[in-house]
């Protein structure tokens, strides 16, 4: 199907880490059933910082389950403070790209990543600088994004 | 297994109507507005076509306009009414939620020009209630405006009332039947319709191609300007193959309308009673109503275009009101005017089979969509909420 990449299709063919971490040393959800697509992502984290597994469980479009699989992807073996820099971006890139109507899951993909190393922090008791989430509470973020 | 199971987005030319229109484009290709007898012949074939096309509607062939297909014959009726209205001091449209967007968008244009707009509520099973429509005319109203049968769920409505009502109250009623035309029977004599629009797409001719029935008396405005053509109410030279294919392609329908229905019900009430299987599974949209090919259900908890891309992986073309598929954020206005939340009409799967269509299709799409639905309800955290009691189930 041309609306999109040949990644992003193998992404939403054989979507990598679906599922649940029981024991999650971080869990984030992010998104809204009204406006269809919700992201739940698990980390587990040990005791360097270092995510060694990531799970997802998305409801959306093609590109929302792309999006999940490739970011979980990117952020095992990395530690919290670089998943806390993956951007939307990046995740598009490295799938080749996304129609412009669809980038909205890019950063729902990235939101999910950042609220689930929140929840890691909260849980550890690990403080921040909340500046560092000041987007996540937004009720609308998704509308906002999704209208940029 | 490829299953075209999208007929209500458009359909596979017919033999009948590719035989019909070849000779147009390659031996009898004057125009119309020719004076020479070659030319002629393209003339003679336009006015044979109009023939035919009255004949299956019981009308006039002066009353058949031809167009580029439904949208303009659309866009067409309900400007003409509009200002034909405003001549009179009547500013006054009535239609409903879930008309077309050909419909709904030139009447909000109308509606910035000053002109008030009632829209029908549908109620939960896609149907308009006469009452409703007898509360919502007006001293001043210019135009009733109701499909025929709506294009995603395929509810019918009730065309004969309706037309009997407005004709009572001398206001003039214009129908979208793109989605009834050659699936069903319309005479626009006894259902007492003064405007009506068809697409020839919808029912085995090429895309580009409809027209607009106006009855006698029915003053036109033109949307196109230019030459004569279309006794002056519609310029631009005829696409003549495309008229003539048309033409044969809905004689053709209307002729075997009646063996087509008794084939296509079957399959499409197989679809119905399996996939309701489904648990939270929903068919949308009144049954008793119902053009023969048209099947829109949703699945709780799960997303509409996934679902379109996973099927179009097992060869099956479908469609859904989903907002993705959409290309908004949000889902189907006519899901959401037949009172679906929008979390639940982001689920939908609309199935449109016709008479090309095989039970060994149908057999595949019940063999498919099942375990579709249960692989991405397996990974939405939606479902596993419902699962889980923490979020109520909806359907």
């Amino acid at each position: 199907m041309a609306l999109y990449s040949e990644k992003v299709m193998d992404h939403f063919r054989n979507p990598r880490n679906v599922g649940k971490i029981d024991d999650a040393d971080g869990v984030g959800e992010v998104g809204n059933a009204k406006c269809g697509d919700i992201m739940r992502m698990y980390i587990k984290v040990d005791d360097n910082g270092v995510i060694t597994d990531c799970k997802f469980n998305t409801f959306g479009c093609g590109s929302a389950i792309a999006t999940s699989s490739m970011a979980t992807e990117m952020i095992i073996g990395k530690t919290v403070e670089e998943a806390l820099d993956l951007s939307n971006k990046a995740v598009v890139e490295a799938l080749d790209g996304l129609p412009v109507h669809k980038l909205h899951c890019s950063v729902l993909a990235e939101q999910a990543v950042r609220a689930a190393v929140k929840d890691y922090y909260d849980r550890r008791g690990i403080s921040y600088d909340p500046e560092l989430f000041k987007d996540m509470d937004e009720e609308e973020l998704h509308h906002h994004v999704g209208l940029d | 297994m490829f299953v075209y199971a999208d007929n209500a987005a458009t359909t596979q030319v017919s033999k009948t109507a590719l035989d019909a229109m070849l000779p147009y484009l390659t031996e009898i290709y004057g125009n119309p507005s020719s004076l020479y007898s070659f030319a002629q012949k393209a003339t003679e074939a336009l006015q044979e076509a109009r023939e035919t096309v009255a004949a299956c509607l019981n009308a006039d062939p002066r009353e058949i306009y031809f167009t580029s297909g439904g949208s303009e014959a659309d866009n067409q009726a309900i400007v003409s009414a509009a200002r034909l209205g405003a001549r009179k001091g009547k500013k006054h449209l009535i239609s409903t939620k879930f008309e077309h967007h050909a419909v709904l968008h030139t009447l909000a244009r109308l509606e910035k020009e000053g002109f008030e707009v009632t829209l029908l509520d549908v109620h939960e099973d896609g149907v308009v209630r006469l009452e409703d429509l007898e509360a919502a005319i007006r001293e001043d109203t210019a135009l009733v405006t109701i499909m025929f049968a709506n294009n995603e769920i395929g509810t019918v409505q009730p065309i004969a009332e309706i037309g009997a009502l407005c004709r009572a109250r001398k206001i003039p009623f214009h129908t979208d039947a793109v989605q009834a035309a050659g699936h069903m029977a319309i005479d626009v004599k006894a259902m007492n319709i003064d405007m009506l629009s068809i697409s020839g797409h919808k029912f085995h001719a090429p895309k580009g191609v409809g027209a607009l029935y106006a009855r006698k008396g029915m003053v036109l405005t033109n949307i196109i300007e230019g030459g004569a053509q279309e006794r002056g109410k519609r310029a631009g030279t005829e696409n003549v193959a495309g008229i003539v294919a048309m033409a044969a392609a809905l004689k053709e329908s209307c002729v075997h309308m009646e063996e087509n229905t008794a084939k296509i019900i079957p399959m499409r009430d197989k679809l119905f009673a399996e996939l309701s299987k489904i648990p939270h599974s929903k068919i949308n949209g009144s049954l008793e109503h119902h053009v023969p090919g048209t099947v829109n259900m949703c699945f709780e908890g799960i997303e509409g275009e996934s679902l379109l891309l996973m099927l179009d992986d097992a060869g099956i073309c479908a469609s859904s009101g989903s907002a993705c598929t959409s290309g908004s954020l949000d889902p189907s206005h006519v899901l959401l005017a037949i009172g679906l939340p929008h979390e639940v009409a982001h689920g939908s799967l609309r199935l449109s089979i016709g008479e090309y269509n095989t039970m060994d299709q149908i057999d595949h799409i019940i063999a498919t969509v099942p375990g579709i639905v249960q692989y991405l309800r397996n990974m939405s955290p939606v479902w596993d909420e419902l699962q889980k009691g923490e979020r109520p189930h909806l359907i």
